[in-house]
């Protein structure tokens, strides 16, 4: 019987196989090729290290970056950054410090690669196919949207890769999802992830690696794939992957860390068989139909309660989806679509690239934030600043009466001074609605760019298809 | 965190947090993750539950009456610690005296965090997570060597737990000189492959 992809990773990448039951029955140790790190889950670690006096064992395979609690407005005249608080401000200056110590490539205000560790990853080829890449960051299922095994990692094990570049590990299940056919106009990869958990649930995922497949995929670029993988542990997944094709190498051509010459050519031909066998067979298949996937929002609580824009929220009478209700102050029946919005957010891991800034812009052009709704673009790294303002988007932003930031995670865990006031409902186009995720008390709808953009230059949440005629 | 003292055995009461999908933005809010500590963190957990946004106790909230001395063993709905991979919402549970957590399912990071520092998971069947839902402040007693909870009116159950996650936490064994150990199989690994 034929591999996955992922098996066909995992094996590449075991220094030790799970130990038996006459052995010690020690889970896999699995070699890390690339470790990120970023302020707020490493320092911690570093201080593990410290105390028992072990070093970095491969301080040349990881790549740190500052951006959970980076401010996002400019420095004052001093150039002194508006850090939240001090204990934010120690906690960047500490990584930075550990970074150096150590001999670890540290992207900070200086650095015009600095940015939200998933969008700098893959920007600057760091991130390539058939690696396994781990981070303190849930969200490092991202990269596996270029045929790699990323997934996230706790503290302890961010000391565990540090000192050893190894985990220790379970072997996961795997999990197949299918989109096959075309999506419609106006729905983005994000309303596919958001079908997705709808359908599957927030623990949907759990134990499993998710591996998209089917036509749909292959149609997306690289951009919108990643904003599909980054989402895979919203339903629980340990990771999402997508086999690398013509898309992914024509996507890494000639960035930064990517490899060149004749390195590049064998690097394509190595990356080419990674693909999962026609007689693989999955644990589990979940199938979708392009076709059906509308523009989709969040009404609850978690990031599994998904409705098409055009939907009612739903009747559901079990205790979530009542508790759910009764903090978004929505009513069951009542359709979303209409509904004033206090804040619009595009930004985050998931939706801050310049394809989603630019789908965003498509839209707000010539238009107007009315009164009572404030919007907040943040894009997800410098270059991804540097592009969008070369491109004239921050204009177009502005001009509406957005208001356009430094990159970083902002708004969408709220750690850095960006917040939703209590009970402000935002359309946000990051990845968790949690109670309080974007502030106490805020009240989050989860959308793609481009129904963000179309609730930002209305005030309510607004079915984008209504303005592809602008865009398109 | 290193858990070098090893734990055997959990005899205490159960507080009841029986909501599904508990995350970690309940367990730890962002706010306060602007933090190189990974003590003392107590104060922290479920902090928009416990305090209002004065910073006064919430009287009436889902953890009025927990006792921290008596109930060291929390009992959620399913997929408790989903979300975010932050290692402070098990160290902000062991601090507030919690040292192992029910749900019928666990999300996998949390899973993974709670095990590497003592805070221990314990998976149930769904009729025995009823009956403690419905029977608060229950007397249980959990022995992680025979990975067995004993529910003082329900009777005795086996959990799922592997060898070696049971033998570290009994032994108080820490996994990063268990990894520390295998330098010769790294080193080897780095020697014969030639990925990226
Ligand atoms: S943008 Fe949000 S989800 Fe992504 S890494 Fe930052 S905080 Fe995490």
């Amino acid at each position: 019987m034929g591999h996955t992809l992922f098996e066909k990773i995992w094996q590449a990448h075991l220094v030790r196989d799970e130990g038996g039951d006459d052995d010690d029955g020690a889970p896999a140790v699995i070699y890390a090729d690339l470790h990120l790190l970023h302020d707020v889950t490493s320092p911690q670690a570093f201080a593990e290290l410290d105390r028992r006096g072990i070093g970095v064992r491969r301080p040349d395979l990881c790549l740190a970056t500052i951006d959970h609690s980076s401010p996002t407005l400019p420095p004052d005249a001093e150039g002194n950054r508006p850090y939240v608080s001090q204990a934010a401000r120690l906690q960047a200056e500490a990584l930075a410090r550990s970074c150096e110590r150590h001999g670890i490539e540290f992207h900070g205000w200086d650095s015009r690669h600095r940015g939200i560790v998933h969008v700098i990853g893959p920007e600057m080829g760091a991130t390539q196919p058939g690696m396994t890449i781990v981070c303190g960051d849930s969200h490092t299922s991202t990269h596996g949207a270029f045929g790699t095994l990323a997934f996230g990692i706790g503290t302890t094990e961010v000391g565990h890769v540090l000192a050893s570049q190894c985990l220790l590990q379970r072997k996961p299940a795997t999990l197949g999802i299918a989109v096959e056919g075309q999506l419609s106009p106006g729905v983005t990869a994000k309303d596919v992830i958001l079908h997705i958990i709808g359908t599957i649930g927030v623990d949907g995922g759990t134990g499993h690696v998710i591996e998209y497949f089917g036509s749909a995929i292959r149609a997306l670029d690289m951009e919108s794939r990643m904003t599909l993988c980054n989402m895979s542990i919203e339903s629980g997944a340990r990771a999402g992957i997508i086999a690398p094709d013509e898309v992914t190498f024509a996507y890494l051509k000639g960035r930064p860390k990517a490899p060149t010459g004749e390195a590049w050519e064998q690097a394509v031909a190595r990356w080419r068989m990674l693909t999962t066998d026609p007689d693989a067979r999955f644990d589990r298949v979940v199938e979708i139909d392009a076709q059906e996937i509308e523009p989709s929002v969040t009404w609850g609580t978690n990031p599994g309660m998904v409705i098409g824009i055009g939907e009612r929220i739903p009747q559901r009478q079990d205790a979530s989806a009542v508790d759910a209700r009764s903090y978004m102050n929505l009513q069951s029946g009542h359709p979303l679509e209409g509904h004033h919005v206090d804040v619009v957010f595009i930004g985050s891991c998931t939706n801050s690239r310049i394809s989603d800034l630019r789908a965003a812009a498509g839209i707000m052009r010539g238009h107007r934030v009315p009164q009572g709704t404030r919007v907040l673009v943040v894009p997800g790294s410098e270059q991804v600043r540097l592009q969008a303002e070369r491109e004239g988007l921050h204009e177009v932003f502005k001009d509406s009466g957005a208001e356009w930031r430094e990159s970083g995670c902002s708004m969408c865990l709220a750690m850095n001074g960006d917040m939703v006031l209590p009970g402000e409902l935002v359309v946000s186009t990051s990845n968790r609605n949690f109670k309080g995720r974007q502030g106490r008390g805020a009240r989050t709808i989860l959308a793609s760019p481009l129904t963000a953009a179309a609730s930002a230059i209305t005030g309510r949440v607004t079915d984008p298809r209504k303005f592809l005629g602008d865009s398109f | 965190m290193s858990n070098q003292s090893g734990l055997k055995a959990i005899e205490c009461h159960t507080f009841n947090l029986s909501f599904d999908d508990i995350d970690t933005d309940q367990i730890f809010p962002a706010e306060f993750l602007a933090t190189t500590e990974r003590e003392g963190l107590g104060r922290y957990c479920f902090h928009y539950w416990r305090f209002d946004d004065r910073g006064d106790p919430i009287s009436d909230g889902p953890l009025a009456g927990f006792d921290p001395g008596r109930h060291q063993v929390l009992v959620a709905g399913n997929n408790f610690g989903c979300g975010s991979s932050r290692e402070h919402a098990p160290w902000a549970l062991l601090d507030m005296g919690i040292r192992a957590v029910i749900s019928r399912q666990f999300a996998d990071i949390f899973y993974a965090n709670a095990l590497k520092n003592g805070l221990l998971p314990v998976t149930l069947e769904p009729a025995a997570l009823e009956f403690l839902h419905s029977h608060p402040d229950q007397r249980v007693n959990i022995d992680i060597p025979s990975r067995t909870i004993t529910i003082e009116e329900y009777g005795t159950l086996e959990f799922p737990l592997d060898p070696f996650s049971a033998h570290c936490l009994v032994e108080g064994i820490d996994q990063l000189e268990f990894l520390l150990h295998q330098e010769q199989h790294i080193t080897r690994f780095e020697r014969l492959s030639k990925t990226n």
